[in-house]
């Protein structure tokens, strides 16, 4: 059984073949069927792998499918590495990939692209289980730069607005300096270790290599690099919300539940590299801490329901990386499913609702939508629940261990715990600030609502993942093999006082919320009428200025440059070559004038000049 | 007998050579224009036989006979151009045949 393992991105290989093959015009009764019931196929074999892998009991199985190639030493194969690691990606991958797909179906249907728009999806699937599954690096960088393609492709998918194609440019280009970075990674491990094999690579590193050593610290900085660019973290978090311009679908596939969490998951599984290199180790955590809060701040301010969800993504993969950076590996690895799913609903609830408001994205042109719009009401409800870590959902069981992990470090422990706690703070006030805004309040709505779109196909899933959110706090991560020898095993006994302080932080924050945008006991005029709140709210709803930063940093000078060089001065020496040649030659084309008797004359005239020469010299 | 020094001789056929020179170049009339080449032929043909006197060889009578049938051959293919050109344009001015736009 666990042989098959092959058949996992072999399903959508195949799905995203049969739609582009037919060049995108496969009617959407049979595309709708291949698009989604590929990842279904997917996601049916990787449950009994899953299974069967857990139940046996073994700590990992490698399946080699064929060798890619054979350089000298070097031959990756096409190999497929299973561990706890990769089978709780995998099962997100499919699982929440399979409840997309279905929800896709009905709300691509009225699309005209909606071939195109799963092949892309199916080959995004395929990439992304290659990227969690491949046994090597070169095989994880083969995913790693699929799935950045099929990002591109799909945030620019409404291609027509050239707003979608800057914003799929941005992603791209953002993402490529932190590939970049991870590439010369790559290199530098292979040099120096000899091996690209994730395992053969980490013992190799932990035999040859001292704690803190520069090769060690050099290649963990580089692997970050790759790790910030796909993952959104400062300093690359600005691509982000400017991929929102991509369908709704997407965004809860690729830029919530699973691409983005592809730099968390590269860091854990070469874990033991950044255990050999704890400064880069630590600055992973402040990293995640930073991106939380500023990105918390900005999600407080955005209009554009979409926008708040994008923000409060990067904010939650912050809390990953804060995790990754104090060595609590699987509260991180389990933050990460327990966001794919509340984050996955929330984006899927959002898309009904821009929906059902014809394609409105502006919260503050809804409002008092929770009766005309029910199944969003619940999903949302549910879904900012998980998300603000509300006490015994999803998300409370995760980001609980995370902050226990960032306090458990010694030293600077303290400060990393407040400042998740401070962002959990947040967190509540801008979750439920876009709930009160949207649900509650009176009605802004411009269209009439007609009905709830929906179907099963849209509903089903959100009731899944409404169950999942509610309930996966209480799924095992089996990854206690997969982390074994770096963990801090140690129970860590903390205070009630503690534990009451991160329950009680995220509700303070809902309670603000409510008072403000709720029962309107506070105003949030009141509040903005002075002008350092103006010039604060400015600030952060631009993203605290990075792409200001950027544009007059990089984006600038470059185009500059290119301004001067629009004439190319390395060519204008060859130019002048040119230009010389032709008035040589525009010169001796007078001479030519075809009279007969010029010629006559011009060979007179040198015949007496040399013989004038002969007889002087 | 008293000879005729060999600078006059060379004189003259440098003078007729000019002239015909001269003919060839300001002349418009093409049939003055062949007619001058026959007069630079001449002048050369002159210093010829003035060289082969003056040196007693018999080569440079030889090179003027050859001059002379060259330049009856020359005449006979240029007078029959002329006609063929005269035919075709109606006029015998060369500038008129000038068609290269340099």
């Amino acid at each position: 059984m666990l042989e098959l393992i092959w058949l996992l991105p072999t399903f959508p290989l195949l799905g995203f073949l049969a739609l582009v093959l037919t060049g995108g015009t496969l009617p959407k009764q049979i595309a709708g069927p291949i698009g989604a019931g590929s990842i279904g196929l997917s996601f049916a074999v990787a449950a009994l792998i899953a299974m069967e892998f857990v139940g046996s009991g073994e700590d990992y199985f490698v399946y080699e499918a064929w060798t890619w190639m054979s350089v000298g030493n070097f031959s990756p194969g096409v190999t497929f590495y299973l561990d706890g690691l990769s089978t709780v990606m995998m099962l997100v991958i499919t699982g929440v990939g399979f409840l997309i797909h279905l929800y896709a179906t009905g709300y691509m249907a009225d699309d005209p692209s909606f071939a195109r728009f799963f092949s892309y999806m199916n080959l995004f699937v395929a990439a992304m289980l290659m990227l969690v599954l491949g046994d090597n690096l070169v095989l994880l960088y083969l995913g790693w730069e699929g799935v950045g393609l099929c990002s591109y492709l799909l945030i620019g998918f409404w291609y027509t607005n050239p707003a979608n194609g800057y914003a799929a440019r941005k992603a791209f280009v953002v993402t490529r300096v932190g590939d970049t970075s991870m590439a010369i990674g790559l290199f530098l491990l292979f040099a120096q270790l000899g091996t690209l094999n994730i395992q053969d690579l980490m013992h190799a590193a932990e035999g040859e290599w001292e704690i803190g050593s520069g090769y060690a610290v050099a290649a963990a900085l580089l692997l970050l690099g790759g790790a910030v660019g796909k993952s959104a973290q400062l300093p690359l978090q600005t691509w982000l919300p400017d991929a929102m311009a991509g369908p709704t679908p997407i965004s809860a596939l690729i830029h919530a539940a699973t691409m983005v969490t592809a730099g968390v998951y590269l860091i854990a599984r070469t874990h033991i590299l950044f255990e050999l290199a704890p400064s880069v180790q630590l600055l992973v955590a402040w990293i995640g801490l930073a991106t939380l809060l500023i990105s918390g701040f900005t999600a407080m301010t955005q209009s554009d329901i979409k926008r708040v969800l994008a923000y409060s993504t990067v904010s939650q993969i912050g809390y990953m990386f804060l995790g990754l950076g104090v060595g609590a590996w699987s509260a991180s690895v389990f933050h990460l499913m327990t966001h794919a799913f509340f984050k996955a609903l929330l984006f899927l609830a959002s898309g009904t609702v821009i929906l059902s408001l014809h394609h409105e994205q502006n919260i503050f042109k809804m409002g008092a939508l929770r009766k005309a719009l029910p199944v969003s009401f619940a999903s949302f409800l549910i879904g900012s629940l998980a998300l603000t870590a509300f006490p015994f959902t999803s998300g409370y069981f995760s980001k609980d261990e995370i902050l226990l992990g960032a306090l458990a470090v010694e030293g600077v422990g303290t400060w990393l715990w407040l400042g998740g706690v401070i962002g959990a703070f947040f967190t509540g006030i801008y979750t439920f600030r876009l709930f009160f805004i949207v649900f509650f309040g009176e009605s802004n709505v411009e269209h009439h609502v007609d009905r709830e779109v929906g179907g099963w196909h849209m509903n089903g899933p959100l009731i899944i993942l409404m169950i999942l959110a509610l309930v996966g706090g209480f799924i095992h991560v089996p990854v206690e093999a997969v982390f074994s020898h770096g963990e801090a095993h140690d129970e860590h006994h903390v205070s009630g006082l503690i534990h009451g302080i991160m329950i009680a932080v995220p509700l303070i924050g809902i309670g603000i919320s409510y008072l403000f945008f709720m029962s309107k006991t506070f105003s949030v005029e009141k509040l903005m009428s002075s002008g350092l709140a103006q010039s604060l709210h400015k600030f952060w709803l631009g993203g605290w200025g990075f792409d200001t930063l950027y544009n007059a940093l990089i984006v600038a000078p470059f185009l500059f440059l290119a301004r001067i060089n629009r004439k190319d001065l390395v060519d204008s020496f060859y130019a002048l070559i040119v230009t010389l040649s032709q008035a040589a030659n525009g010169m001796i084309v007078k001479t030519q004038t075809g009279s007969l008797r010029w010629y006559a004359l011009t060979l007179v005239g040198g015949l007496v000049i040399i013989v004038t020469l002969g007889v002087l010299l | 007998m008293e000879t005729i020094p060999v600078e006059h001789g060379l004189i003259l056929a440098g003078i007729l050579f000019c002239l015909g020179l001269i003919g060839v170049l300001t002349r418009r009339n093409i049939v003055f224009v062949l007619m001058s080449l026959e007069v630079m032929l001449n002048a050369s043909g002159l210093a010829f036989i003035v060289a082969a006197t003056r040196w007693g060889h018999a080569e440079g009578q030889v090179m003027f006979l050859m001059i002379l049938t060259l330049a009856a051959a020359e005449v006979a293919v240029g007078l029959g151009l002329i006609i063929q050109m005269f035919r075709r344009y109606q006029t015998v001015d060369i500038s008129v045949l000038s068609e290269m736009k340099g």
